[in-house]
């Protein structure tokens, strides 16, 4: 169209730019006018409502200040790297033993699977009770006769960062495993009967010929794991509400509570523009890789 | 590649998979047995037993009240009203952003204009963003728009931050049909929208079945937008549960808590179980845009 400009313009191409027209517009707006209103917010003194006077960097320099910043931001750190780390070993074991195993899809793929169908309110509510010293966990082995049996993790403001952890890698396991699983059903029979003719063990099939095949699956799986890590917020309200007391904060509720219910909306958006840019650094170089190779 | 067939496993090997596999699928069924077996227990029975045991009394009342009369915020009625809010949400933002996916997807595919490589990504970064990033302006413009505290604002967000998904799935699917079939039918003398609904739509019913699977499930489980821009008329399910969950007031009713959890999660599961390979396709091709 660009290139001759007397041609005539055809209705088919007049129709597909009007069906595409209202996602364009709407993501525009809804995604990257409301993301520069919100960057705009965080150099302004917004309290209980927008204020559009600009104050600087103040609000940045205030949250680096907050000891509840501090305690979200460590918080994301442990939870980031454990969350990562145990779906990503977890993940790639199931999907090795579903596999190699003839009733893994049919029977097993389901079961690892259906926590991801679930809302993480249900799997908070779940674990929150299970985890509870008085009725669960802790109450259970006791019951089965190991009566000094301690477990009260979720009460701990030391530990209770560690039962999101538990509940989030339940959740998601299965996630990566699949992930895990479409890698290994994509490595060639070629490679994997010559090192079979050659003699190597299981072991070592899968060590050293394998899984250094599943590159880009660890880069997929880390790229989710690390973008839901930032984002977590539904999971940790239902298990422990950010608590005891803040011990439990994450960016996420960090942004809510200073936002709406502490009415610092300057410093709220400050803290938002800071997981846009944690998530920004994950995803954009993988986007990047991702549609390059087409 | 199938690799049962490569590998030579004594019967103790396999055995031991077996067992390994059998003991990971009972992690994590746990936490579904817990809540499905206390939800059937009354309060005693789970204050003054074991969780994992079976119930001794059989009891539906759990069930009943967490449908009908618990307590949810100030108001006594169950988590009916929310989750009839939930359906009341969860239905037109599906099929509009699926039928809106399925457009832009077309034409991000197979209409190919200058920079419609940038609209894609944009579209797609659109999907990751963490949305404390939009909460803000979007309550304001809900506010503006007059839907704040509506369904209506619920379903418009829902949406809005679901296209970059719907999009993305078609784009995938319809990159992958040969553009021959549409030149022939130009050709022939068809437009642009019966190009869409007699050759794009017949051979799209996967995608939309992934499509619908996918924005069911996200947005039945959505907490975050329920809880900023829902009011008491028009809450979702899973922020009565929670607000159910996290009430301190009188005894804390565990088995209905469990009971409102399942129903919170049971129209998900279902759908998981009657179409598992939808959801799987849904989960890889909303990571490996490949």
């Amino acid at each position: 169209m660009t290139k001759k400009p007397r041609r005539k313009i055809s209705s088919d191409i007049l129709m597909s730019r009007a069906v595409l027209f209202p996602t364009v517009l709407l993501s525009m707006i809804f995604v990257y006018a409301f993301i520069i209103f919100t960057i705009y917010l965080s150099f302004t003194n917004s309290k209980i409502l927008p204020s559009f006077q600009l104050i600087g960097i103040k609000n940045y320099i205030k949250l680096f200040k907050l000891n509840h910043w501090h305690i979200a931001l460590k918080n994301m750190l442990i939870f980031g790297i454990l969350y990562i780390g145990l779906s990503t070993a977890i993940g790639l074991f199931l999907a090795i033993l579903i596999d190699i195993n003839k009733f893994g899809e049919k029977l097993f793929r389901p079961v690892y699977l259906y926590p991801m169908a679930v809302s993480f309110i249900v799997t908070g509510t779940a674990w929150k009770w299970f985890l509870d010293p008085g009725i669960g966990l802790e109450r259970i082995i006791r019951l089965w006769g190991f009566s000094s049996f301690h477990f009260d993790w979720i009460k701990n403001s030391h530990f209770v960062i560690y039962t999101v952890v538990i509940a989030a890698v339940w959740q998601v396991s299965g996630y990566i495993m699949i992930i895990f699983l479409a890698g290994l059903r994509a490595i060639s029979n070629e490679t994997i009967e010559s090192a079979v003719v050659d003699g190597a063990s299981a072991f070592d099939l899968y060590t050293k010929i394998i899984i250094p095949q599943l590159q880009f699956s660890f880069l997929t799986a880390f790229v989710i794991l690390g973008h839901m890590a930032i984002k977590s917020y539904d999971l940790v309200i239902a298990l422990t509400n950010g608590g005891p007391g803040r011990a439990s904060a994450l960016p996420s509720t960090f942004m809510y509570s200073y936002t709406f219910t502490r009415n610092e909306m300057g410093i709220g958006a400050s803290s938002a523009v800071f997981m846009l840019l944690m998530i920004a650094i994950i995803i954009i170089p993988y986007l990047r890789m991702q549609l390059k190779e087409k | 590649m199938d690799i049962k067939k490569t590998i030579r496993m004594s019967k103790i090997a396999e055995y031991l998979i077996v067992f390994v596999m059998i003991t990971a699928a009972v992690y994590f069924l746990i936490p579904l047995y817990v809540m499905l077996v206390n939800s059937f227990k009354p309060l005693s029975e789970i204050r003054g037993g074991n969780m994992l045991a079976l119930p001794r009394a059989f009891t539906f009342a759990p069930w009943k009240k967490a449908w009908a009369t618990a307590q949810i915020g100030v108001q006594a009625t169950g988590l009916r009203p929310y989750f009839i809010n939930s359906v009341k949400i969860v239905i037109p933002a599906v099929l509009i952003s699926t039928l809106m996916g399925a457009f832009s997807g077309f034409v991000l595919a197979k209409w190919r204009f200058k920079g419609d490589t940038i609209i894609f990504s944009l579209l797609l970064f659109g999907c990751f963003i963490p949305f404390q990033i939009v909460l803000i302006p979007s309550a304001r413009v809900l506010g503006v728009l007059r839907m704040a505290g509506s369904t209506q604002g619920l379903i418009l967000i829902h949406i809005v931050y679901g296209l970059g998904f719907t999009t993305l799935f078609f784009r995938n699917t319809y990159a992958n049909i040969p553009t021959e079939i549409i030149q022939s039918a130009q050709v022939d003398g068809a437009h642009f929208m019966k190009i869409f609904t007699a050759i794009m739509l017949p051979l799209s019913a996967p995608v939309i079945v992934v499509s619908l699977i996918w924005q069911t499930t996200n947005i039945w489980n959505d907490f975050l937008f329920g809880v900023s821009f829902g009011s008491s008329r028009s809450q979702p399910m899973t922020v009565a549960l929670n607000n159910l969950v996290q009430s301190s007031t009188g005894v804390k009713e565990y088995n209905v808590d469990f009971a409102g959890a399942i129903m919170t999660a049971l129209p998900t599961l279902v759908i998981y179980i009657a179409s598992g390979r939808y959801f799987v396709r849904g989960l890889t091709s909303g990571s490996v845009k490949g």
